[in-house]
């Protein structure tokens, strides 16, 4: 890996409560798009995706009474980049349902390369086949060198590549908030 | 941190932290073994050499699987009907596999010390899977994993090891294991099989199995290794089994109720270990061997999935 260089938060892109309408609008469009919330299963991404899954998990209860399962997803044993990383943690995925024939919405919280999402479409299509795989995103930031295209995107954010997106959630980091965050001046 | 070392030679070696992430990369990759298509891409690409001068069902049998499961290809050399049978020594025999281009040798020999020989002679990097009386990594791995499902954590167990300590590679690379990881250890077996100043490992010696097994949390029982020992230590295998083999009598006067009966296998039933005991609910026995193939994926994948590792 790189060695890290220093960052510094260059803007805020979205606080709190723009952050929780973000994905209020989520829910409501998986709702629409899918004709309620049967057959759907979310799957969030390790870390964060996780938490967003369940955050709108939580969501779709509240706007539809359905409760929908919430799964976990670890792409490590599928990157491919393992050759040019340092020795990987693998946390696990744990997926306690039956994917098979399922609507399933993969949960991340910024889609940069496409990369991750290519990784976790082979680590999901290996438990399973699904009826139907989705994309729900919370902060798009450009720069795809694969081609794929979320379904729900909490916000579209044009970032140079130099420049890092943070999405900081209540569970992990104390706050809910999404910066950019760019390398500090040598 | 993360893995940083280009082999896994003996549990001595590692720190605290290091056990701990062995543990925790076989806990994640457990669940694979519940899958119905039992295999993720990881070690695609990569070989794996099981290189075996003893006989082992187990160990070869796990690490081959575990292998495959990550995709690797692994190929299994063993001794018998091979160079080494033709008068080829072991280390020109290691030496001309390494020559095609392994990423990871897992080798047993007879003699301590062998793996670290081929560590330091060979490019790749080497999975100790048993020396000698000397070290088995791989199964103090799996068995302190074995003991933190069931127990939650290791901090302040006790644990008794019964039977030949003298000759046992097993008891050795758990020892280590255990103290490092905050449990206390207490080894029994007949005299001449406990060997002098082993207190020096930081464990009790029990001189009667009754006083060994009160009150701790886990018994792991060893085999009598027979192919390591030399005659008169033991008077005969009655006598053993009689004063060393557990029962369900003797577990019942004095262990705990939620005591966990563990074993390395093969076990010789009814002389270390009565059949109701093998087969009963404090038995963890074939939970261990499942945990075997998780933590050979780990390893493997630690020692071969990153730059860390194989190609450093």
């Amino acid at each position: 890996m790189t060695p890290e260089s220093r960052l510094r938060e260059k803007a805020q892109v979205l606080d709190d409560t723009a952050l929780d309408r973000a994905l209020t609008r989520i829910a409501h469009e998986i709702l629409e798009r899918n004709g309620g919330a049967k057959d759907l299963a979310l799957v969030g991404l390790r870390t964060r995706g996780v938490t967003l899954a369940r955050r709108l998990a939580a969501k779709l209860v509240a706007i539809d009474g359905t409760t929908v399962p919430v799964g976990t997803l670890d792409i490590t044993l599928y990157r491919d980049d393992l050759d040019m990383r340092g020795a990987p943690v693998i946390r696990g995925t744990d997926i306690p349902f039956s994917i098979k024939d399922k609507t399933v919405v993969l949960v991340d919280d910024v889609l940069f390369t496409g990369r991750t999402i290519r990784a976790a479409l082979d680590a999901l299509i290996d438990l399973g086949r699904p009826g139907m795989i989705q994309l729900a995103i919370l902060i798009d930031r450009g720069h795809r060198e694969l081609p794929i295209r979320p379904d729900y995107i909490g916000k579209n954010l044009p970032t140079s590549k130099r420049e890092s997106v943070a999405v900081r959630l209540r569970e992990h980091d104390g706050e809910d908030r999404v910066v950019i965050e760019e390398p500090e001046e040598a | 941190m993360g893995w940083t070392r280009k082999d896994l030679l003996a549990i001595r070696d590692l720190d605290a932290s290091e056990i701990l992430l062995l543990i925790d990369t076989a806990a994640s990759l457990q669940e694979i073994a519940g899958r119905e298509i039992k295999k993720v891409p990881a070690l695609r690409g990569k070989t794996i050499v099981n290189l075996f001068y003893e006989n082992s069902t187990r160990t070869r049998t796990s690490f081959e699987i575990a292998g495959k499961w990550l995709s690797a290809d692994v190929v299994n050399f063993s001794a018998s009907g091979s160079s080494a049978s033709k008068g080829e020594s072991f280390i020109d025999t290691a030496k001309n596999i390494a020559a095609m281009s392994p990423d990871v040798v897992v080798v047993r020999h007879s003699s301590a010390g062998a793996a670290a020989m081929l560590a330091r002679a060979l490019p790749c990097s080497i999975v100790n899977a048993g020396d000698g009386a000397h070290e088995h990594p791989t199964q103090a791995l799996l068995d302190l994993l074995t003991i933190r499902e069931h127990k939650g954590s290791f901090e302040g167990l006790s644990v008794a090891i019964v039977g030949d300590i003298a000759h046992s590679r097993v008891a050795r690379s758990n020892i280590h294991g255990m103290r490092k990881l905050g449990m206390s250890v207490t080894v029994a077996g007949p005299p001449t099989v406990i060997p002098p100043f082993i207190q020096e490992m930081g464990v009790k010696v029990a001189y009667r199995l009754e006083d060994a097994i009160r009150d701790v949390d886990v018994i792991m029982m060893l085999r009598l290794q027979h192919e390591r020992m030399t005659n008169g230590l033991i008077p005969s295998l009655r006598e053993y089994s009689r004063y060393w083999g557990l029962t369900l009598d003797k577990l019942r006067a004095q262990a705990r109720p939620d005591v966990l009966i563990m074993h390395p296998g093969p076990v010789n039933r009814g002389i270390e270990l009565s059949p109701e005991l093998a087969d009963g609910p404090y038995s963890v026995i074939l939970d261990q061997v499942a945990k075997g193939v998780a933590v050979r994926m780990g390893v493997l994948f630690l020692l071969a999935g990153s730059k860390g590792g194989a190609q450093a």
